[in-house]
């Protein structure tokens, strides 16, 4: 058997641990491979619960273990990283509870703070640079470490109750469909439960929508004053948040046009 | 050939963060875990810096997959080049083992045959990471469960070739001789005496655990009387190197694992008064 085949074969094993072992091994060898197998489930499971410990404590760890063996037994893991295992657990849960959407929805939470914690080092932009700005054309560029999911439940509660060892509030349906906000300040990384129009605001904006254009938008969804006032708020809000890190007046920020910045690039 | 450090530390570990950022933990030199800092940004990269200034920093990675038939991952060498490069490393080291195939990880130090279609495998490997990186790397022993029938080398012999073609140096784990050669119950002394010795410029000491019927490497345990005796055995036959105890679960307070690093220099110092 070549060195291709055997690895191949062997991965494959530790994976399903159905049927033999590759043929290589004798069976001399198979207390040691007890040894591999057991140490490529607990690698991942271990991961699975050091990246998820509120949803550990929202579903406990038997009802945990369950799913992070379901996730196993399902999901290889693809990258150099372990860390990258946690990133389909969410879909995972979302399969498996499917009438608690409040589970899978927390996780991803976990998840998308991990991932902002991690995220590149950028600076929000100061207001001393929005002094000379042309507000109809400006083009903003936003934190890398930025992520929106759409939520339909109260996780976001319940993880912060969670993390600040409070007694989490029952798991409940939001009135109307609403976003998780999740970036990264300083070294902190944040959230908050953002409305919908927010959310796509901020995606578009995201997108290489100029403000002038998102100004146009809300106005015309919202009319002259509401719609004026909802974007001011909305910039005032993601400048107050970090989530700016810099403006150009072309659609590809972040490269050779910027204008006004105070992130090195 | 990299080149040599002499001198006596400890793996960063979290528990343990702040005496090595405020440069109060009395080590020669630190061992970061390359892929916990293998990242965009944050708080792990402002830690590394810190701990950087205060300390030489050696880089260890579980995830390079040496061994693999297919080759290495080339946004695994970027990203590992960038760590490097920022970091200026005593040393980049990882293990004689593969971990991932095909595009699909296990994220274990997995075994193979020791063949010659194996070894040239292994040193085109090194050699793609020597070059990609643009310095010599060491290779660690791992702790095997088990061996393979084909195998046509030792794993000593097949380190010297690796060591002999590549250039690459060594990082001898001594807990690992130790566990390798009781689970398939080998001589350990025979072993080392196989090595590539002058290739040796760092050590790992670590603990590991009782299975039901093999050692397991489990690096939650103090180093054993054994470790310690095979330490003394091959220490005062190496040149210049970086000495190092390694804990990676139920870590002790850090006192704890300086008194057993203090007990590895004690050990080292009095084969040097010998000698002497």
């Amino acid at each position: 058997m070549s060195l291709a085949r055997l690895q191949a074969s062997f991965r494959s094993w530790l994976h399903s641990g159905a049927g033999r072992p590759p043929e290589e091994f004798g069976p001399a060898a198979f207390a040691g491979l007890g040894v591999y197998r057991n140490n490529y489930r607990s690698q991942l499971i271990s991961c699975l619960e050091q990246s998820f410990p509120m949803t550990v404590a929202w579903l406990g760890e038997d009802a945990f273990g369950e799913a992070c063996e379901d996730h196993v037994a399902k999901v290889a893991p693809t990258s150099w990283t372990i860390d990258a295992y946690a990133k389909n657990f969410p879909e995972t849960l979302r399969n498996l509870y499917r009438d608690d959407p409040e589970v899978s929805e927390l996780a991803w939470l976990e998840w998308a703070l991990a991932e902002a914690f991690v995220s590149a080092d950028q600076d929000p932009l100061s207001p001393t640079a929005l002094g000379d700005v042309d507000w109809d054309e400006a083009v903003f560029g936003c934190s890398s470490s930025i992520m929106i999911a759409t939520t339909t439940t109260n996780a976001g509660a319940i993880w912060s109750a969670l993390a600040s060892r409070n007694e989490p509030p029952a798991a409940a349906l939001l009135p109307q469909a609403a976003a998780m906000l999740v970036w990264r300040l300083g070294f902190h990384a944040r959230f908050r439960t953002i409305d919908v129009i927010e959310a796509e605001a901020l995606q578009a904006v995201m997108g290489g929508m100029s403000f002038g254009t998102l100004c146009s938008r809300l106005v015309g969804a919202q009319g002259e004053h509401e719609g004026t006032q909802t974007a001011a708020r909305l910039l005032t809000g993601w400048l107050a948040d970090g989530l700016i890190t810099c403006i150009s007046c072309r659609a590809s920020c972040c490269g050779a046009a910027v204008v006004y910045s105070t992130s090195p690039g | 050939m990299t080149g040599t450090f002499r001198g006596f530390g400890l793996g960063l570990r979290k528990p343990h963060y702040d005496a090595f950022v405020d440069g109060s933990a009395k080590v020669d030199f630190v061992e970061v875990v390359s892929e916990n800092f293998m990242v965009d940004g944050g708080r792990p990269l402002d830690i590394l810096r810190r701990v950087k200034s205060h300390y030489p920093v050696a880089l260890h990675g579980v995830s390079m997959s040496l061994g693999s038939a297919d080759g290495l991952d080339g946004n695994y060498l970027s990203r590992l080049k960038m760590l490097a490069d920022a970091v200026d490393p005593l040393f980049v080291s990882d293990h004689l083992s593969w971990s991932s195939f095909g595009g699909v990880g296990t994220h274990d130090l997995l075994p193979f045959p020791f063949t010659r279609e194996a070894l040239d495998v292994f040193c085109a490997n090194v050699d793609c990471a020597q070059e990609a990186l643009g310095r010599t790397i060491l290779i660690e022993n791992p702790s095997s469960y088990l061996d393979f029938h084909k195998s046509t080398f030792s794993e000593h012999e097949f380190i010297a070739e690796l060591c002999r073609r590549t250039g690459c140096g060594l990082l001898l784990d001594v807990n690992n001789v130790f566990v390798t050669c009781t689970n398939q119950d080998l001589d350990p002394f025979e072993y080392l005496s196989g090595l590539p010795l002058d290739a040796v410029r760092q050590i790992h000491l670590a603990g590991h655990s009782k299975g039901s019927e093999l050692l397991i490497d489990t690096h939650d345990q103090p180093v054993c009387t054994g470790v310690w005796n095979l330490y003394a055995h091959v220490v005062a036959r190496l040149g210049p190197v970086a000495i190092m105890i390694e804990r990676d679960d139920q870590i002790p307070p850090l006192d704890d694992l300086l008194d057993e690093l203090a007990h590895a220099r004690r050990i080292a110092s009095s084969l040097e008064l010998r000698a002497a």
